[in-house]
């Protein structure tokens, strides 16, 4: 079956312009309810903005749209390696420090 | 079909036990896991080894895999016998901790022996895979759906639009989930980033009860360019110059993803010096920059004149250590 008679899809850059309820980024990001909220206890993804640090609800909460692929990363580490989410979140800060000394290795500057 | 060896997959014998299966795949998987890995082909290789794994660390379904695989050589077209699995029956699978966010999408030989595969996991196929919004019986949304999109460099600093094919697992009035293609036409958002997101909004599961449809999610990914390499928005090319353009400055024509440039190379230029195109990295704002990096190419001295112009540079520039740097 073909769609392509439609007009194109416009994809909207989801880190750029998309921000996210709780219950939006769980359903985005396949996460339960209970394993979002340890991955903001775990400091995995935050809330931005006010809720930082105050009592709102989950409910009050958003998200940048950078939550969803931590979030997601987060539970194929969790799901694959058998990995608890502080385990996963060390890997995911492993990783990130990784990438950075590549970039400036491929950039050619002295790694110091 | 194609039978696939399992065990050749993960590298163990037959007759391996649960513990050294796990433990092949736990090296594997840190080896290949596409999170993890910069092994070119990660992503097939894991899903391969996943696959092996799923198959046989639960003991029903390495039960049933080595039944039919004892009457099976690998490689072979496959068929499994009509009723083969009536004596087999399926526990469920077991305590697999936290799940979700999964998009593996198994052979269709795992799928015909073991039903869909870790999409199950995340409670994603069949009824399950609908979130109530309501609780209660009202309307349900649609899940959401994930995919990669692979694009072209030239596609996030022009914007383009592309054809895509996606396997969705749609579900029947019987609640049985099976993979339908369809073809969607999306735009490719001028300076979009490796690894970033595009949502396509209501292009997800199907909704139910006048429930709204779920969104479907790409992840961007460039594929490997012959000379252009990223980071983030920025951009950068090797530039080939000849040791008197390095050492005399010239005016040369470089490449750009927007097509040719001509670029002063500043006297006095070393090897590794970066020229930055200031805003011609991926479009944005801001804009990323493009690099130049320089190379500098040594002609071989192949003529009697060559070797004479070389012989005069030594003489001329006797004094000249470029290994001074070494001495302690």
């Amino acid at each position: 079956m073909t769609e392509s008679h439609r007009p194109p899809l416009l994809g909207i850059v989801v880190e750029e312009h998309v921000v996210f309820t709780f219950t939006a980024l769980c359903r985005a990001s396949g996460a339960d309810a209970a394993q979002l909220l340890a991955m903001v206890g775990e400091g995995l993804i935050e809330p931005t903005g006010a809720a930082i640090g105050t009592s709102l609800s989950p409910d009050d909460w958003q998200f940048s749209g950078n939550a969803l692929p931590r979030a997601r990363t987060a539970l194929r580490l969790v799901r694959d390696f058998e990995l608890n989410l502080a385990g996963a979140a060390l890997v995911m800060d492993l990783l990130a420090e990784i990438d950075s000394l590549r970039s400036r290795l491929q950039s050619g500057s002295r790694v110091r | 079909m194609e039978f696939k060896d399992y065990y050749a997959a993960l590298g163990v014998e037959r007759s391996a036990t649960h513990d050294e299966i796990k433990r092949a795949y736990r090296k594997l998987a840190r080896k290949y896991h596409p999170d993890v890995s910069k092994e070119p082909n990660a992503e097939a290789k894991f899903k391969e080894v996943a696959e092996a794994h799923e198959a046989l660390i639960d003991p029903e379904r390495r039960a049933a895999y080595d039944d039919i695989s004892r009457r099976q050589a690998s490689g072979q077209a496959f068929e499994p016998p009509p009723g083969w699995d009536s004596g087999f029956e399926y526990s469920g699978r077991g305590g697999d901790g936290m799940s979700g966010g999964g998009d593996a999408d198994f052979s269709d030989f795992f799928e015909s022996l073991f039903g869909r595969g870790r999409g199950e996991r995340g409670g994603r196929s069949g009824h399950e895979g609908m979130r109530r919004a309501g609780g209660g019986a009202g309307p349900v949304q649609g899940v959401d759906h994930h995919a990669k999109v692979s694009i072209e460099l030239r596609d996030s600093y022009q914007g383009a639009r592309r054809t895509m094919s996606l396997r969705m697992p749609v579900v029947d009035a019987q609640g049985q989930a099976t993979l339908r293609e369809r073809q969607l036409e999306v735009t490719i958002p001028k300076g979009v980033r490796e690894g970033q997101h595009l949502r396509l909004t209501g292009q997800g599961a199907a909704g139910r009860g006048g429930g709204a449809a779920g969104d479907l999610y790409l992840e961007i990914q460039f594929l490997p360019h012959p000379l252009f390499r990223l980071d983030g928005r920025d951009v950068s090319f090797d530039l080939p110059v000849s040791p008197w353009e390095a050492a005399l400055g010239a005016t040369v024509t470089a490449p750009t993803p927007d097509g040719p440039v001509q670029l002063g190379v500043p006297a006095g230029s070393s090897q590794g010096r970066k020229l930055r195109l200031r805003g011609k990295g991926l479009p944005g704002a801001p804009p990323g920059d493009l690099y130049a990096v320089i190379t500098i190419a040594v002609p071989s001295a192949a003529s009697g004149p060559q070797t004479v112009a070389y012989q005069t540079l030594a003489q001329i520039y006797a004094g000249y250590d470029p290994r001074a740097s070494l001495e302690a």
